[in-house]
């Protein structure tokens, strides 16, 4: 069992400090901040090495941050066998919004994905099938942008009743 | 004699399908009756949760919303939600109200195991077993609205504590219910565990094996039906579990393969006689004085800060990621929902079957719609 501390010690060393970056100003738990150019290396890294053995990817979000203008990724993962668990984050512009996919270390990925796709906007470069999930394909906006406005119509139905 | 041309078909299996257990389509691919590829496609019961929250004015707001979403397993989702917020505020809640909401979040887990099981066999043409069940779902539907008034959408676990005490004859109604389920078992078992047609249409259907499960962070059940032995409510302990003996079942292949259907559905059969094992240990612990609102907060602001807690509902892991801006209301509520990620591994282990085994299938990871699309 680690703690992030010891989990970024071992993360540092491996990718560099421009790579990933921690966060101990949480109130909750400190955060690894990885780079969107290299989060599929840093999970696949943190899913294979013997010592860490994240084995289960709990949950995949999508943020938007108003304030700074971007739009963040959350991933928390956790070991079943080594019993300890960790937060890592994207953060991305709101202009240029691309992360690399872990659908290949973590095939649950997969949807979760899509969804923060169809919620947020982010682009996961590397993605099998990139398309909505929950809104209709031809759906306009990512729902959960804060300054997310409805469409008026779809398919001449009028949205907001 | 021309040669005989053959294609690949693709059909469309709901969205109104009785055995997708609300508004579920999969479209499949088959050649012949074998299914080339089953492509989920959900969001018809997309009712915005997570936005819904963002726009609520207080954290105890959302509570009601998150009963819809695992509408049969209510109880669960508002356990869930109420853990989570308390980290967040450090609230300390009182023992009589832990007592209380393990009682009904493992009553709730019978509930929601006699709708799958039931519902399972009517999938596959036993009409029978489903009115048993019901019969005794039915019973405790009565405690539930006995406690609090409502039948599925409780509204009962609150931030801090819970909305109304139990009435005053509320352990004998819980003893009496926990004497009369455990011989109704055996006969679920006579029925239709062991019943060969049942037998003949699950096992060897469907297998997951457990690295693929692991990789899919499926959970609950479907987890522990490929034989990997992970349950939240020991491995990761929240609220009083650590104080309860129970064993945590793993499906082991008894009728064919590990992670096949059957091992699934004998999954959920052998985790009610758990779940009465806990409600049993929990009537005789449980102090019969305390007040169930003195915990609960005038006002809810949580510091900036965000949390991820996990609980183990009657479907898996239910997690919910809770971000705080410091004001009264949540700045992100994201709901990791166990159906969800369950259902995603629906293609992988339906590619080569026969049509006829999707159903099969589909019913054993036991979902719900309004969990999966919120």
């Amino acid at each position: 069992m680690k703690n992030p501390e010891e989990i970024y010690a071992i993360l540092k060393e491996k990718f560099g400090e421009e790579k990933v970056e921690l966060k101990e100003d949480a109130k909750v738990v400190p955060w690894i901040v990885a780079a969107p150019d290299s989060i599929k290396e840093v999970t696949k890294f943190l899913r294979d090495d013997d010592g860490l053995d994240f084995d289960y990817l709990m949950c995949l979000s999508g943020v938007h941050y108003p304030k700074d203008n971007s739009l963040g990724v959350t991933y928390h993962v956790n070991s079943t066998r080594k019993k300890h668990s960790l937060t890592l984050k994207c953060i991305v512009p709101e202009d240029n919004p691309h992360v690399q996919s872990i659908e290949s270390v973590w095939k649950t990925a997969n949807w979760h994905e899509r969804e923060v796709y169809d919620m947020v906007g982010i682009m996961f470069d590397g993605h099998p099938d990139m398309r909505r999930i929950l809104c209709p394909d031809d759906w306009e906006g990512h729902p959960l942008r804060k300054d997310y406005k409805v469409q008026e119509y779809y398919r001449g139905m009028k949205v907001p009743y | 004699m021309p040669e005989l041309r053959t294609e690949e078909m693709t059909i469309n299996m709901g969205p109104q399908h009785p055995s997708t257990h609300g508004v579920l389509r999969v479209e499949l691919v088959l050649d012949g009756e074998i299914v080339v590829d089953a492509i989920p496609h959900i969001g018809y019961l997309h009712r915005c949760f997570e936005k819904h929250s963002e726009s609520m004015n207080d954290y105890q707001q959302v509570i009601p919303y998150v009963d819809r979403m695992d509408y049969v397993a209510a109880m669960s989702n508002e356990l869930g939600y109420a853990i989570a917020v308390e980290r967040m505020l450090e609230i300390e809640v009182p023992e009589r109200v832990e007592y209380i909401r393990v009682i009904m979040a493992e009553l709730q887990r019978i509930a929601s195991h006699l709708l799958a099981i039931g519902t399972y066999g009517l999938d596959i043409g036993a009409f029978t077993p489903f009115l048993h069940c019901f019969r005794d779902r039915e019973r405790i539907l009565e405690i539930f609205e006995s406690a609090c008034g409502a039948r599925l959408l409780y509204n009962y676990i609150w931030v801090g504590g819970l909305s109304h005490d139990v009435p005053s004859n509320f352990k004998d109604k819980v003893r009496d219910f926990i004497n009369y389920f455990p011989p109704k078992i055996k006969g679920y078992n006579d029925l239709l565990t062991y019943n060969k047609i049942f037998i003949d249409r699950t096992a060897d259907v469907g297998v997951l094996p457990p690295e693929v499960a692991l990789n899919y962070a499926a959970s609950g059940p479907v987890l522990r039906g490929s034989g990997v032995d992970w349950d939240l409510r020991r491995n990761d302990p929240y609220s009083i579990y650590d104080r309860f003996e129970f064993d945590v079942v793993v499906g082991k292949g008894e009728m064919g393969t590990v992670g096949d259907c059957w091992d699934r559905y004998i999954v959920r059969v052998r985790e009610m006689e758990q779940s009465v094992r806990i409600i049993e240990q929990a009537v005789e612990q449980m102090p019969d004085e305390g007040d169930v609102k003195a915990a609960v907060p005038k006002r809810i602001r949580p510091p900036e800060a965000e949390i991820y807690a996990r609980t183990e509902t009657p479907r898996g892991e239910l997690g919910y990621y809770i971000i705080s801006d410091g004001s009264m209301s949540p700045f992100r509520v994201k709901g990791r929902s166990p159906c969800f990620v369950n259902l995603s591994v629906l293609p992988a282990i339906s590619r080569g079957s026969m049509i006829a085994d999707i159903v099969a299938i589909i019913g054993s990871i036991d979902i719900v719609l309004g969990e999966i699309d919120r």
